[in-house]
């Protein structure tokens, strides 16, 4: 089959690989119809996770059709049009059955990596690096879904690829990332980032009952579809000074809850974000967390930071003491996409969001490299891409 | 001689005695412990154990039940003779709030001089606490998600 494989820092490569097939009793495998290029593909196509391989295959956002099935999955048949989660749970650990399936305990085989560093793995995910399993991805032809009996979910007739295909991410990541806000009538919501997450965040903040949505980015398009239609008012934080300009917007008060959907690549402004770079650059600090730094700055007293945006190591200068001192709460995680799913479909279905409305390329499978290109430098107002293996 | 010894936790999602009773007949272990290639239960209490090394060798030794307590816990110690002198035990103890199983394992064994000191240098690792670990993470695999993950056969490029 042809797959999308990581070679290097900017160098993604449309191979020809094995068909992957069942190793496990509860697999299955899928010919995929859509798959996605995922904001957080980048920190890996920029080299910015030591954990990746050269030929790993990339992708965690895809759909398709069940082609084979292991042994011991029984609820789902072959033909079954699915959307996969891309957080890779069992079902039956402790966390699974609290509903916290991308916090897993079994499904990374190489749990010992994140162990070292962060104490505790988190579930195996897609095409994420061998410290989340070295899982092959879907930017492919065919992919194995492990666990599939709980990991795949099954579309009713008469929705289209494109109208669920970002169930397997980005807008359960966006949602929960709302969640994470705990959002009170009246309340205004702050989002840095304006990328497909930020826009799917803002349209669920509104869902979860928000007054407001301000959107804060710098890039126009995205800032354009912000405001037309994801409905926020916006900030272009190279124009004004968004902590300001924030403050002003919301009675001198700030916003009740902020969220960082930018994450580890932030861009800074003036001597922090040159500060951030050089250290990034020589390893001294793993990720560059500005956006972060400004929504805890900007936080109202009381209010909470919702972080979706990835971050997977160590940052520098966090404002700890407005953290403390301004009594704000916290809530990140990778998605439990699983808990979502239906509730999510159910919004699709009835007409509240057609999740297509961010996708502005439609690309073959092929043109993948390409794709990487203009996405990484926003160039051709490229903000989501689809590819059609 | 020097005796190593490691210990590691783990919560199962399981009760301790459906845990007890797969631990409990040792020609299950291979399935999830790495490096046993086999294990022959002889008698109540006997049992035969091979393990594979690097450059196709192989170590084997005897060993006993030394303790028993139903759900709760299984010891056992090699007899004289072993390639490698070695013993541990296996204590299973309900989580509390009904959080399933804690189960702790703790070996110890007596890499010999000789020969076959480098071999089993390699067999057991150079962090033997991340091998029983290891071993431990999968044996938790197995009972909760019913299989162990694995990537292993999987395609990748060139």
């Amino acid at each position: 089959m042809k797959a999308v494989c990581w070679h290097g820092t900017n160098d993604v490569r449309v191979e020809t690989v094995p068909d992957p097939k069942i190793l496990n009793p509860r697999d299955a495998v899928i010919k995929i119809t859509s798959t996605a290029i995922c904001g957080s593909d980048l920190h890996l196509y920029d080299g910015y996770n030591p954990t990746m391989k050269s030929g790993d295959i990339l992708g965690h956002e895809f759909m398709g059709e069940v082609v084979e099935l292991g042994s011991a999955v029984k609820n789902v048949s072959i033909g079954d049009r699915v959307v996969v989660p891309f957080t890779i749970s069992c079902g039956n650990c402790f966390f699974c059955q609290k509903d916290l399936w991308s916090l897993c305990d079994n499904s990374n085989p190489n749990a010992w990596m994140v162990e070292k560093v962060m104490g505790h793995s988190p579930s195996g995910l897609y095409g994420y690096s061998h410290m989340t399993g070295g899982y092959a991805g879907g930017q492919a032809e065919y992919a194995r879904v492990p666990f599939a009996d709980v990991g795949l979910f099954k579309i009713p007739e008469g929705l289209s690829d494109e109208q669920v295909l970002f169930l397997t991410d980005i807008f359960p990541t966006g949602y929960m990332a709302a969640e994470n806000c705990d959002i009170q009538p009246g309340d205004t919501v702050a989002i840095w980032g304006c990328g497909p997450v930020g826009q799917f965040a803002i349209r669920s903040a509104y869902m979860l009952g928000a007054e407001r949505v301000i959107a804060i980015d710098r890039v126009p398009e995205r800032l354009q579809m912000a405001k037309e239609q994801s409905k926020a008012e916006v900030i272009n934080y190279e124009e004004v000074d968004a902590g300001e300009a924030l403050k002003e917007m919301t009675g001198g008060r700030g916003p009740d809850s902020c969220m960082d959907a930018v994450g580890m690549e932030a861009h800074g402004t003036g001597l922090e974000g040159f500060y951030d770079e050089a250290k990034q650059a020589l390893r001294l600090e793993t990720d560059r967390p500005t956006a972060l730094r400004q929504a805890i700055v900007a936080c109202r007293k009381g209010g909470t930071v919702s972080v979706p945006g990835v971050y997977t190591g160590f940052v520098d200068k966090m404002p700890m003491g407005a953290f403390m001192n301004k009594g704000l709460t916290m809530k990140t995680g990778q998605t439990h996409v699983h808990r979502y799913f239906r509730p999510l479909l159910e919004r699709i279905q009835n007409g509240e969001i057609d999740p297509s409305y961010i996708i502005t390329h439609r690309l073959k499978l092929e043109d993948a490299p390409h794709g990487y290109e203009i996405f990484k430098h926003k160039r051709d107002n490229c903000i989501k891409i689809v590819l059609k293996p | 001689m020097q005796t190593i010894k490691v210990e590691k936790t783990v919560t199962i999602n399981k009760p301790a005695a459906e845990l007890y009773r797969f631990w409990h007949d040792f020609e299950n272990l291979p399935s999830f412990m790495k490096h046993l290639k086999d294990v022959k239960v002889q008698t109540d209490k006997r049992s035969h154990w091979t393990a594979s090394a690097p450059l196709g060798i192989s170590v084997e030794w005897d060993a006993d039940i030394i303790e028993d307590r139903e759900n709760e816990l299984i010891a056992w110690a090699s007899v004289e003779g072993a390639d490698i002198p070695n013993s541990g035990f296996i204590r299973f103890q309900p989580a509390p709030g009904d959080r399933g199983t804690e189960v702790k394992v703790v070996t110890q064994y007596s890499p010999p001089g000789g020969a076959i000191t480098a071999a089993v240098a390699k067999l057991f690792g150079e962090e033997p606490q991340q091998q029983i670990g290891d071993d431990l993470r999968r044996f938790k695999m197995l009972m909760e998600a019913g299989e162990i993950a694995t990537t292993e056969g999987q395609p990748k490029g060139g």
